[in-house]
């Protein structure tokens, strides 16, 4: 998990979202992942602030909750970029020349795995394996899926999107 | 009206199969568009399949950009054309597998359920219910059904040891955190025939009197994540989940529950705290989950393969399911090919088929046209094949005979083009992305391994390091808590012992 750079405190909107959704897996045996993945549908991260609220409403320790927080890649501190490039890095993209796509990614966004770019455009993140083997290498650009990538088609990716974003 | 079968599989998909789709509804009326999973024959995807009097006749692979073309050829016809396949069913690809727990795959329409009833569908947890708990282990127990998520251990042995644990609780939990690079069966099949895996939670429910199921689905799998929910809506809706059973008065409901981007999650211990909502560490094992798993009771843990494949041993009998396969592996494993393959999909096939033939009978050897020079099979954590270990079965013995494993089924071609000392490198430092952290070997010992390798790339003492790297993977392998940190010098070591030219005369500052 990335931690925000600046905490503000949260709305009063955001904490009453929180708890709505608390509430809504009470009945829930275990719930605590399913919660974070709910605050982070609607929020677009966890926030580090909303971890108390989190703790407080399950009587879990804040320590717990922080805890699980950071303990998976998925769960991120601050909201990512307008577009997020999840490219894959596991060994069968590797294969296909995985390896050169990263790192022409890089180089074209101007940035490593795991930021986004000054602009807020594009969030860049590495994933081990999207199960799309037999059709390396492969991304997930937002929700929508892509094998067989090349340096240009991703180019043509990232551009399409952006453009997308600023009209 | 002409049906067309595009497939809506994440793999077709990311292959354009949408846009192919959209292509022929806004281009051809009079067509029936339906939506499958896929039949593993991702080379040609999108595949366009449509129903004509000599079957299913496929074109592929076809772009968006192909489609006007073909509709102006005769498409709906199944005239000639550079892109057509003929029957779909008999082409070479699929005459030689002998699939049983992927039958349905890509040739019905995942959430319809009379596809599903119509193609053999909820046969086996008829005859479940007929028979009753205790017969119905047995059956499992003589199928010889293996774990086919990577442990390989017997089905039927786990199950016994739920149904004979104290009254109370019990859980069924699906594994479906699909996380080994080079595997995409599990995805395949929860997108492609989700009721699949629910008739075989219900089924093992019914065996072991548990009421509930959880699957533990990997985030990065959303098109599964749909399916599923739809399916396990649908059959809620048709009474097979829920307080009555068919009718049958035994409850059975599941839940799908999400991770959240740990690999560990799919070591079963660590997939349990995961479900509790904890840190996705793992358990000290005994007790096995068997005796103490989700919320402390009784549980069984199977992966999707082998949940799905329970339905055909009780509707085909454990007899017809194990005369498939050799020696101790029984039955079919659905293979998946990927990597540096021409021919790259899903091969379900009677335990025995050599490597070798694979690569190349199937894969039709490497896409980029050089030699194939090393095989991983069975995830990050596999062994890497040279060439001269390409003759050996793919079964669970003969693999480990050598050093390897099957694991999950996953075969990962590399070409000559492939650095050794990069994959070893990659294998110690993936396992210290992920590891869980709570046992020493694995989470100090893979950051010191992937250091160690990182300088033998760079020259810088490399006898002394290639020493310490040996003595890293003794460590991880005796002394780990769970197969992550236990089997992440599998790679390592295979590489060192096949590859070692590639970790010898490094210059100092490549």
């Amino acid at each position: 998990m990335k931690q925000s750079a600046a905490p503000k405190p949260l709305s009063q909107a955001q904490h009453d979202e929180i708890l709505a959704i608390v509430a809504r897996h009470g009945k829930q045996a275990g719930p605590l992942i399913e919660i974070l993945h709910e605050v982070q549908r609607s929020l677009g991260c966890v926030p580090a602030e909303a971890v108390p609220v989190i703790a407080n409403a399950l009587n879990l320790s804040r320590a717990e909750v922080h805890g699980v927080v950071t303990f998976y890649h998925y769960f991120r501190g601050a909201p990512h970029g307008r577009q997020v490039v999840r490219l894959c890095r596991a060994e069968a993209c590797q294969s296909m020349n995985g390896v050169a796509l990263a790192k022409h990614a890089m180089k074209r966004l101007g940035i490593g795995f795991g930021e986004t770019t000054p602009d807020g455009a594009v969030t860049l993140e590495a994933v081990y394996c999207l199960g799309l083997c037999a059709c390396s290498p492969a991304a997930m650009i937002d929700q929508e899926l892509f094998g067989r990538l090349t340096p240009e088609r991703l180019d043509e990716l990232i551009r399409r999107d952006n453009e997308k974003v600023s009209t | 009206m002409v049906t067309v079968w595009v497939s809506r599989d994440a793999g077709a998909l990311a292959l354009g199969a949408e846009a192919t789709a959209q292509q022929l509804l806004a281009g051809g009326a009079g067509i029936r568009l339906r939506r499958n999973g896929s039949r593993g024959i991702y080379w040609l995807e999108p595949l366009v399949e449509v129903e004509c009097a000599a079957g299913r006749v496929a074109y592929g692979p076809v772009a968006a950009r192909d489609v006007p073309g073909l509709l102006n050829k005769g498409l709906l016809q199944g005239a000639a054309h550079p892109l057509r396949l003929g029957p779909i069913e008999a082409h070479s690809w699929f005459t030689s597998q002998q699939r049983l727990t992927f039958a349905r795959v890509g040739r019905i329409d995942p959430l319809d359920l009379d596809d599903y009833l119509e193609h053999g569908g909820f046969r086996g947890l008829r005859r479940a219910l007929e028979i009753g708990s205790l017969a119905t282990v047995n059956e499992v127990v003589e199928s010889g059904l293996r774990g086919r998520g990577g442990a390989a251990f017997p089905t039927g042995l786990k199950w016994q040891t739920v149904l004979k644990q104290p009254e109370g609780q019990r859980y069924i939990a699906c594994n479906a955190d699909e996380g080994d690079s080079g595997t995409f069966s599990d995805r395949m099949l929860m997108e492609g025939d989700p009721f699949s895996v629910i008739e075989g939670m219900i089924i093992a429910g019914v065996a072991v009197g548990a009421t509930r199921g959880y699957i533990y689905l990997r985030v990065e799998y959303p098109h599964a994540f749909q399916v599923l929910n739809a399916a396990i809506a649908a059959a809620r809706k048709a009474g097979y989940l829920g307080a009555d059973v068919c009718g049958s008065r035994i409850a059975f409901d599941i839940e799908l529950r999400l991770g959240a981007g740990a690999y560990i999650c799919g070591e079963e211990t660590s997939m349990l705290e995961s479900l509790e909502g904890r840190r996705g560490e793992i358990r000290v094992r005994p007790p096995l989950p068997a005796e103490k798993g989700l919320f402390g009771a009784p549980t069984v843990v199977n992966n999707v393969v082998t949940l799905a494949t329970v339905p055909v041993v009780l509707a085909e009998g454990a007899t017809a399911y194990r005369d498939f396969g050799q020696a101790k592996s029984r039955g079919t494993i659905p293979l998946q090919l990927a990597g540096n393959v021409l021919r790259g999909g899903l091969v379900e096939r009677a335990f025995g088929l050599t490597v070798r033939e694979l690569l190349y009978d199937y894969g039709g050897g490497s896409a980029s046209g050089r030699p194939i020079r090393a095989v991983q099979i069975g995830g990050p954590l596999g062994a890497y094949l040279p060439e001269s270990q390409f003759d050996t079965p793919l079964e669970y013995e003969a693999l480990a005979a050598i050093g390897a494993m099957l694991g999950h089924g996953g075969v990962v071609a590399f070409d000559d083009t492939v650095d050794m000392l990069e994959m070893a490198r990659y294998a110690m430092e993936f396992c210290a992305i992920e590891s869980c952290g709570k046992c020493t070997p694995c989470r100090i010992g893979s950051v010191r391994g992937a250091e160690a390798l990182r300088n033998i790339a760079r020259g810088i003492n490399p006898e002394a390091n290639l020493a310490l790297v040996a003595e890293l993977c003794d460590t991880m392998l005796h002394a780990s808590l769970c197969g992550l940190g236990g089997m992440a010098p599998f790679p390592v070591q295979s590489a060192m012992k096949h590859f070692g030219g590639d970790f010898r005369q490094r210059t100092p500052g490549s």
